[in-house]
Order: structure tokens, then C-alpha cells, then sequence
């Protein structure tokens, strides 16, 4: 349908084939034929052609008028009135695509009593601060918070909208950019602007990570993406920075939504956000035993870090789910991440190979996770690691 | 081998094989060192309809039995314990052992005692169990010393029966004992006794060499009072019923016996391809080759007497005492060769625990002994070749 | 009551890999799964109505041969499948996948919960469940840990967070996206095998639904794939050796240095 490859101009020359990540084309008589129950319409074989012999038909439904967009948007989530590091990461890369195509950022926050906090988003690079408080917002609900985000949206038209790929982010977002029908891409861990075009390209993970996929919003706006933890370099703080902090009042309707929050739990144990950790000291089969996880748990309070688990670990039971690191678990890329009696089975690392430094302690030199370990020590974790733990008790 | 199995029969095939590689296989170690039931598989089981597929549809199960059988379903049974055994014997015992305590319901059962136990049974909400054996009576089986007294209404019963499998565990059992001494062999009668029942008690659990996932205990009758309404068939009949049970139980001990083989023999193979020695793999000398090869040949040549045993009963034929016997015979003496050459094959390695294959080894010995040793089922064989032999 | 569980099939993930030297997807004896997130929601769809009666439906939309895991769905016990399958759809990205499952569960009729699971793993994007419940404007609770009661009218969900979970209660009809820690997805019964056997597996295309054609496949995709490639594989570093004095020595030094 929408592919088709312009005969007169193929040369047969097989470029594309390679570049192909569905294998979907094949040389016929000289020819490139694509076959269609494969083709995923990625568009990578375009771009390949040298010929420009490879057309994707897109009509384009050009309803917005691009133009009427400017200025790069920031949600500030915040949690007990405390406002989330990945925003500083958030507002750093905003900064930074803003002077590109020179315009400015703003920030937007949503809670009760939370007036206080706006000066901070401007400290860490915010020129204005959207700010929304009501009793009803004191915690993240997903209506009110996507109704007062629409809102604000349609009234100030934002070219790009960036928002952290938290628990709260994925689940808010994703249904913003539904309502507005504009694009949304999911867990960033790439962002730049196309200078030609004034478009955001948006680079993420797919596959467990295996591929890497770039992605555009071309004709909707504003273009949405979440953002992965710790990809990016928190800004730092400036307090002579000024900048404008607009409350904004809303309709009472907006407020209105049909969950509400019965109660918060926070679970003992999990005092380090494993997503929000710079560093994680993470546990799997070669732990044993729930007692032995205390071992790692001293080291992390040491390093302040936060303490992981591979799957064998959690299906043991030897440490609660929220602590699961892997594919059916969390993704995290700290910038150290200490994997203790962790064989390194796929699972576990696509969630955890974005780390910056990884650190790999397994008796079994053969273990697949020493392929991808900075540092690896092959050896009895139980010495090690306690080892390690009264080293850095000394300077830390 | 091509067993011609029917589409259904290769679905649930594959679901055992499924359930025996991604439940038990994992657990398999762990229940087997601490001895303890394997409540969570039986669950499993229960939920996958195995309990079913030899329990007519009209009380619950599966099966679609034609008008006039009152058996079948025997190579399905076969192929679900077969599967199972592969990854543990001991647990697979448990899911067949339930099944010989139900198949002298569905024989001899009546309309009521059906509608009332096979439901459960079929569920996998209840296990069944079945209990002849006596510290007196073991292969002498007509020396057993329960006895039943007829009184009020009900049946009281008196003894002990030992060495019973899923006892304690299950629901659900079939006791024989004697209401009639003088009779001999003709005076044993067979009865459904619920746990529960007043002077019904559980002595103790056995420690076993192998099967150490399934429980075997003792069960103790004090005045167990038994209603009458659970007595099966009629008195007297109680070895009868014994011996017709065993004929279409035994099939299942022999799958129980080649899946312990072919589980021994996968894993024989997989590590003589894998460990090195003078610099190639052990699976390249010929020695290994043809112990591999003779493993193999002895585990097919017991499946298929085994499936041809179990494809008779369902097809209703009634006298199979004799294919029954050498089914389980032949399958349980290559369980045992099959699994000390795994172990041979492993070396070192196979003797300790660390390692899966001991106990394969463990596990295949009781295949020889129970529902009947194996002398006693050469025994049946050459009653009945004698019996032709008069013809 | 009605249960609706959507589901995706996809290929096992882990195994995906780009052949360096020709740059394409390896492809071969890459077996096709239902996503593992969404087995914890037909699990507990079909936990649902064991426990409190229902009907459920479960629906995906895919090539032809998705209809695959649309049965294995109802050899776990679910009672009936639909696949949205068209050509037209192709290249959908999750605003038009969304838009078309809305579609489709409108046309089923009424529905009380939308069962998701909390993101595919292939695209690993978490946002078909939330566009669904923004499409059809039905309230949502993602990372859904467990579901404690059902009543008539709402029901009292715990959702997991970064630290730890809240407990909310939601009107009814609405859509959950449930984590791992929800359910153990059984393996399937052999009735239900038997059943998936036989079960004549609805179709419907995009003019059943009657979509409007400018908002579905590439076409309707307000995002587009202009690029795709093999991220820089990391390599094996430094390995320690020695005294474990000596090896934590070594480690510290180099760890030292990395500390916030």
C-alpha cells in the first residue's frame, strides 16, 4: 500500500536489503521488491536508497499549523511536594535543545501548596513555571492531572513536551497525547533537534534494548516524549537565575475524576528509589538466601545506593518484586551498578545495560554478565563484597 | 517412534511435558531432599484436567466413553505419568498412585458411589489412594489380616495397612479387608473409606530411598466405622476387584518407569555431548556411543509395550493380566539398567547429589517392586501361559 | 460482568538481535509469545471470573497469524477471541493502535474492565493501555498490583510505585495495566486446549469497525520510524585478579573515583 519502490529509478543495487531490520526486501530481476507482510513501514530503506528509489506514500494531514507551536515543555512531577531529580535531567536537556532552536522552556507544576517549589525549576533552568495548586492534586491522579495538562496545552501550545518515564509519567502522558492526538515516544534515552526541519528526534530502545529506534512527530504537535532516569546530566542549580512563575486557575471540573487514592504505602526496604539511584547493589542466585542479601544491603547503605535483584532472586523470595531489576522488572541505568552472584542471563540485562559502570562479582569466570562488566572480579561475593563495604565505611 | 497418538492425545502430550519442564523440573531437587508432598504440582495437575482424562465425562472427567465400556482413557494416563516421570518420578506417583485408587471405583463402583467420589476425584480436588498391603501381606496378599465386621449398618474395621503411597495426603481410599477369614482369598471385600472417618488414623511416614516427593504411610483402622453404601461391588469380591485394578494400573507404573528412563537418558546424552575428556567430548567414543544406543533402544521397546498394553484396555479388552504384568516387568528392569548407565555415563559426577542423575537411579528402583515385585508379575506371566498352554 | 484483555503478540524479545554484517533483524526460529506482560492479565482475567463470574474476551491486533496467541488465551481459559487484522493497519504506532482497540471494544458492546498488560515487550512503550482508557474516557489505574475486591459499581486496586504502592479505588468500567507481581499465569488445561482447538476465531477488519481511515495504520500515525540500529555493544573491561585483599583494593580504587 503505502511503500512502493519506483522501478525506473532502482538500480538493484541491494542497499536497501541491508539495511532492511524486517527482511522484508529481496532482488528480483534486478529489481527490489519489498514484501509487504514484512515490511513494517520503518522507512529505514529510504533513507538507505541512493537512488530515491523507494517511496513511503504518506499523506500528510497537516491539521495544526506547526507555526502556532513554540517553546519546550517540562512536567515537574512531584512527590510529597518534593519535586523528582529526573525533572533536573529533564529541564538540563530542554536547556539545551531550547538554545538550538532558540526558544525558551518552561515547566509546569502540578500539586497543593507547591507554590514554593516553582523558584527551583527556575534555579535549575526554567524560564517559566506553569503552576496548578489544588487540594485535589496533592497526589498524582491520572484525570485531573491529564484534564489540567490539556488544558494548559491547547491554551499555550508547546512545540515539545518532555516528561520523565516514571510510573506517574508513563501513565499520564500517554493518555495526554491520546486526547491531543499528537505522537508520543516512550523511554528516551536520546534527544536532538533536526535544525533543517525544527523537529525533535527522539532516540530509544526497542526490543529489550537489542535495537535502537529514532523516532519523529512530524506533523503533530507538541511532540511528547518520555525520558529515561539518569540518561541525562541533572542541571545544576543557579539561585540568581530569574525567570516567571504563572498560577494558573482551573476550572473545577478539570479537577474531577473517577479513582481515588485510599491510601499510600511505602515498603521498608526500599528507602533508595532503584530508578532514581546513582548507584545499585544488586543480588541474584548466587546470593542463597534472603539472609545473605544483607551483605549487599550494608555496602548499599554505605554507598548510599540502592539495592537490586535478578529475577532468581525475587522468585526465591529472597527480596521483594520492587527490587526486580530485568525485563519483567525495572530498568535502571545508574552510573554504577554493582551485580553480585549475577550469572547475567538476557533478562537481567536489558534492564540494566545502559548503566554507565557496571561491576560484576561471580565465583564463575564463565558468567555471561563478565562480557559486559567494566570492572570484573571473579570470586567468592561473600569476601568481597563485605570487604568492599569496610573499605569505603573508611572514607565515606 | 510414530505412536499414531490422536490430536488429543499429542495436545496433552505436550502439556505434561510443558507442566514437567516448567514446574516440576525446578522443584523436582528441592522436594525430593526435604521429602515433602508436592501439594503446589498436584494443583497444577488438577488445573490442567489431568486428574480427568480417565474419568467418564458423565462424572466430571474428560473421557468419552462408549456406550457399554467401563474403562478407558489408560494411554492417555499413560502418556500424562510418562511425561511427568520424566522430570520426577516421585511426584508423577503421586498423580498415578491417585489414579489406582480411583480405577476399582470406576470398575466396580456403583451409579451412587460414582456420582458421589468421582466428581472430586476428576477435580483433582481430592486424591485417592489404594491400600492392600500389611506388614504380614506383602506379595502374599492373601494373608492379610484386616478385618471387616458387618454391624448396624455399618462395616467396622480393624488393622493395619502399611506402605501405602499418598496416604495421609489423600481423601479418598479403597481398603480390602477381610469379612470373611474362612473363605481364604474369597473372603475379602473391598471399601471407599473417607479420611475422617472416626478411628481412621494416619501412622507413620516412611523415609525412602527413592520417590521422596510422594508420601507413603501407614494407616490404622481402630473400629472404623464404615457405611455399608461404601462397600464395593459385594463381598467377597475384594481381590477380584484387586487384581482387575492392578491390570490397568499396572500400565501406569510402567510409563511411570519409561519416563524415568527416558528422563535418565536425555540427561545421559545431553552430558556426554558436553564433558570433555582426553580432549573430545565422551560422547565421541564408541564405548559411550553404544551404551547411549542400547539406552535408547531398551527405553523405545519398553514404550511400545507399554502403549500396545494400555491401547488393549481401552480398546476393552477385559483379560490383560498377562500383557499388564510383563508391560510393567519389562518397563521397570530397563528403568533400572537405563538410569545406573546414566549415572555410569556421568561418572563421578553422577554419583553425587549435586548432580540430577542419581536420583533417577533412586527413583526407578521402586518401579520394580511396587503394585506387585517383579517376581511376583513373572509369576502372573506364567500362570497365564500355562493357562493357554491348557486351551 | 464483561472482562476485555488485550493482548500482543510478539517475538521472544531476548532473542531479537541485528546481524552486525547485514544490519537486519534476525528473524529465523525466532519463536512468537504472547507478551509475558499480558499473560499476568489474562491470568487474572480469568481469576476474575472464576472467582466472581464472567465473561471474557480477549482481542489483539496483528497479522493473521496472531490468532495463535489468541487461542493459547483461550486454552487458558478465556472465553472468546477476536483479532483485528487488516493491512490498513500496518505500520499503526500506539495512537492508532490504541484508537483501533477502542474501536473494537466499543463494538463488543459493554464491557466493565480492560485488562492490559503493563507494557509489550518488544516496543517496551506502556502506552496502549493508558490511550485505550483515553480513547474510550474511562478512568485507568497502570502498574496494577493487585485487584482486592470487585463490587457493583468500583473496585479496590493496589498500585505499585517507585516506593512502594497505593491503594485506590476506581469506578467502574475501567482499564488496568497489571505488573508481574499480580499473578502466576497458569499454564493452560487441557479442556481449554481443546477448546482453542475448536473455536472459530472472530475477524474483523477496519471496515468492520468502521475507523476512520485517517487515523489508523502509517497513515494515522502521528509518530514515525525514520531510523533503526544496533546500539554500541559493550564490551567486557577490566577483570580482577588475585587475593580478594588485593582484588577489593583494585576495585575500590577505580570505584572510588566514580562516587558521586
Amino acid at each position: 500500500m503505502a511503500i512502493r519502490i519506483i522501478l525506473e529509478k532502482c538500480t538493484g543495487c541491494s542497499l536497501c536489503i541491508k539495511t532492511c531490520p524486517f527482511g522484508a526486501i529481496k532482488i528480483q530481476d534486478k529489481k527490489a521488491i519489498i514484501d509487504l507482510s514484512k515490511c513494517n513501514l520503518c522507512g529505514a530503506c529510504v533513507d538507505s536508497c541512493k537512488f530515491g528509489a523507494i517511496l513511503i506514500e504518506k499523506t500528510t494531514l497537516t491539521k495544526v499549523n506547526l507555526n502556532e507551536y513554540c517553546g519546550i515543555w517540562v512536567f515537574a512531577e512531584q512527590k510529597k511536594s518534593l519535586i523528582q531529580p529526573v525533572v533536573w535531567e529533564l529541564l538540563a536537556k530542554a536547556r539545551e535543545l531550547a538554545e538550538k532552536i532558540n526558544t525558551e522552556v518552561s515547566a509546569v507544576l502540578l500539586g497543593f501548596k507547591i507554590k514554593e517549589k516553582a523558584k527551583e525549576l527556575i534555579y535549575r533552568g526554567a524560564d517559566k513555571v506553569y503552576v496548578v495548586d489544588d487540594e485535589s492534586l496533592v497526589n498524582f491522579l491520572d484525570e485531573p492531572y491529564t484534564n489540567i495538562l490539556i488544558n494548559l496545552i491547547q491554551k499555550y501550545k508547546p512545540e515539545i513536551f518532555l516528561c520523565g518515564a516514571t510510573s506517574i509519567g508513563r501513565a499520564l502522558i500517554s493518555r495526554v497525547a491520546v486526547k491531543l492526538y499528537t505522537g508520543l515516544t516512550a523511554d528516551c534515552t536520546g534527544l536532538d533537534i533536526d535544525l533543517e526541519k525544527r523537529i525533535l528526534l527522539q532516540t530509544r530502545p526497542a526490543f529489550g534494548g537489542n535495537i535502537m529506534a529514532t523516532i519523529i512527530t512530524p506533523f503533530h504537535r507538541p511532540q511528547m516524549a518520555t525520558v529515561r532516569h539518569k540518561v541525562f546530566a541533572s542541571s545544576k542549580e543557579d539561585r540568581t537565575r530569574k525567570g516567571q512563575i504563572i498560577e494558573e486557575s482551573i476550572d473545577g471540573i478539570l479537577l474531577k475524576g473517577r479513582t481515588k487514592i485510599l491510601e499510600i504505602i511505602e515498603e521498608i526496604g526500599s528507602t533508595v528509589n532503584l530508578s532514581e539511584a546513582d548507584i545499585i547493589v544488586s543480588g541474584g542466585r548466587g546470593v542463597g538466601s534472603k539472609e545473605n542479601f544483607k551483605i549487599l544491603e550494608d555496602l548499599a547503605k554505605v554507598l548510599n545506593a540502592g539495592v537490586g535483584a535478578s529475577r532468581a532472586a525475587v522468585d526465591n523470595g529472597w527480596m521483594p518484586y520492587s527490587h526486580q531489576v530485568g525485563q519483567t522488572g525495572k530498568t535502571v541505568s545508574p552510573k554504577i551498578y554493582i551485580a553480585c552472584g549475577i550469572s547475567g542471563q538476557i533478562q537481567h540485562l536489558v534492564g540494566m545495560q545502559s548503566s554507565k559502570i557496571i561491576v560484576a562479582i561471580n565465583k564463575d569466570p564463565d558468567a555471561p554478565i563478565f562480557k559486559i562488566a567494566t570492572y570484573g572480579v571473579v570470586g567468592d561475593l561473600f569476601e568481597i563484597v563485605p570487604a568492599l563495604t569496610k573499605k569505603f565505611k573508611g572514607v565515606l | 517412534m510414530d505412536y499414531l497418538l490422536t490430536d488429543e492425545q499429542k495436545l496433552l502430550q505436550e502439556l505434561c511435558r510443558k507442566i514437567a519442564e516448567e514446574k516440576i523440573a525446578p522443584v523436582a531437587k528441592e522436594l525430593d531432599e526435604k521429602e515433602e508432598f508436592p501439594w503446589q504440582i498436584i494443583k497444577i495437575l488438577a488445573q490442567s484436567d489431568l486428574f480427568g482424562i480417565f474419568i467418564p465425562q458423565q462424572y466430571g472427567g474428560l473421557l468419552n466413553l462408549p456406550e457399554g465400556k467401563n474403562i478407558g482413557g489408560v494411554l492417555d494416563l499413560c502418556i500424562a505419568t510418562e511425561e511427568l516421570s520424566r522430570a520426577c518420578g516421585g511426584i508423577a506417583v503421586c498423580y498415578a498412585a491417585s489414579a489406582l485408587g480411583t480405577f476399582p471405583i470406576i470398575l466396580y463402583g456403583n451409579k451412587e458411589q460414582k456420582e458421589r467420589y468421582l466428581p472430586d476425584l476428576a477435580k483433582g480436588g481430592k486424591l485417592a489412594a489404594f491400600a492392600i498391603t500389611e506388614p504380614e501381606a506383602g506379595s502374599d496378599a492373601s494373608s492379610i489380616k484386616t478385618t471387616a465386621v458387618k454391624k448396624d449398618g455399618y462395616y467396622v474395621l480393624n488393622g493395619i495397612k502399611h506402605f501405602i503411597t499418598n496416604g495421609g495426603e489423600a481423601d479418598i481410599y479403597v481398603v480390602i479387608a477381610m469379612t470373611d477369614k474362612t473363605k481364604g482369598p474369597r473372603g475379602a471385600s473391598a471399601f471407599i473409606v473417607e479420611k475422617g472417618t472416626t478411628g481412621f488414623n494416619f501412622g507413620k511416614k516412611e523415609e525412602k530411598l527413592g520417590i521422596r516427593a510422594s508420601v507413603t504411610r501407614e494407616l490404622i483402622f481402630d473400629n472404623c466405622k464404615v457405611p455399608e453404601k461404601n462397600l464395593l461391588g459385594k463381598e467377597g469380591l475384594g481381590f477380584i476387584i484387586t487384581m482387575k485394578t492392578f491390570d490397568v494400573s499396572r500400565p501406569g507404573v510402567a510409563a511411570q518407569a519409561v519416563g524415568i528412563a527416558q528422563g535418565a537418558l536425555d540427561l545421559a546424552l545431553k552430558y556426554a555431548k558436553e564433558r570433555q575428556q582426553f580432549g573430545k567430548s565422551i560422547s565421541s567414543f564408541q564405548g559411550i556411543q553404544w551404551m547411549l544406543a542400547d539406552m535408547a533402544t531398551q527405553v523405545e521397546a519398553a514404550r511400545a509395550l507399554v502403549y500396545a498394553v494400555a491401547r488393549m484396555i481401552d480398546n476393552g479388552n477385559t483379560s490383560v493380566s498377562k500383557e499388564s504384568a510383563m508391560a510393567k516387568l519389562f518397563a521397570s528392569d530397563v528403568a533400572m539398567r537405563v538410569t545406573t548407565d546414566a549415572v555410569q555415563i556421568f561418572g563421578g559426577y553422577g554419583y553425587m547429589r549435586d548432580y540430577p542423575i542419581e536420583k533417577y537411579m533412586r527413583d526407578a528402583k521402586i518401579t520394580q517392586i511396587y503394585e506387585g515385585t517383579n517376581q511376583i508379575q513373572r509369576n502372573i506371566i506364567f500362570l497365564q501361559l500355562i493357562k493357554e498352554l491348557a486351551k | 460482568m464483561n472482562i476485555i484483555v488485550c493482548i500482543k503478540q510478539v517475538p521472544e524479545t531476548t532473542e531479537v538481535k541485528i546481524n552486525p554484517e547485514t544490519n537486519t533483524l534476525i528473524r529465523e526460529g525466532i519463536k512468537s509469545i504472547i507478551n509475558p506482560f499480558d499473560m499476568y492479565a489474562i491470568e487474572e482475567a480469568v481469576r476474575i471470573k472464576e472467582k466472581y463470574g464472567a465473561k471474557t474476551t480477549v482481542i489483539t491486533m496483528g497479522p493473521p497469524q496472531a490468532e495463535e496467541a489468541l487461542r493459547e488465551a483461550i486454552a487458558m481459559g478465556i472465553d472468546e477471541a477476536i483479532l483485528i487484522t487488516d493491512r490498513s493497519l500496518a505500520g499503526s504506532d500506539t495512537w492508532a493502535t490504541s484508537y483501533t482497540l477502542s474501536k473494537a471494544i466499543l463494538k463488543l458492546g459493554s464491557f466493565d474492565i480492560i485488562l492490559c498488560g503493563k507494557q509489550a515487550s518488544d516496543g517496551d512503550t506502556a502506552q496502549v493501555g493508558p490511550g485505550i482508557s483515553a480513547h474510550l474516557d474511562i478512568p485507568q489505574v497502570t502498574y496494577v498490583k493487585k485487584i482486592k475486591e470487585i463490587t457493583e459499581k468500583s473496585c479496590f486496586v493496589e498500585r505499585m510505585t517507585e516506593e512502594g504502592y497505593e491503594v485506590i479505588l476506581v469506578s467502574l468500567p475501567c482499564l488496568f495495566t497489571v505488573v508481574k507481581e499480580i499473578n502466576e499465569p497458569r499454564l493452560p488445561s487441557l479442556r481449554g486446549l481443546l477448546k482453542a482447538k475448536q473455536t472459530n476465531i472472530l475477524k474483523w477488519s477496519a471496515k468492520d469497525l468502521n475507523l476512520d481511515e485517517t487515523k489508523i495504520g502509517l497513515k494515522g500515525s502521528p509518530t514515525q520510524v525514520i531510523k533503526i540500529f544496533t546500539p554500541p555493544s559493550r564490551c567486557g573491561g577490566v577483570i580482577f585478579k588475585g587475593e580478594t585483599e588485593e582484588v577489593v583494593e583494585k576495585l575500590f580504587s577505580v570505584l572510588k573515583k566514580e562516587i558521586p
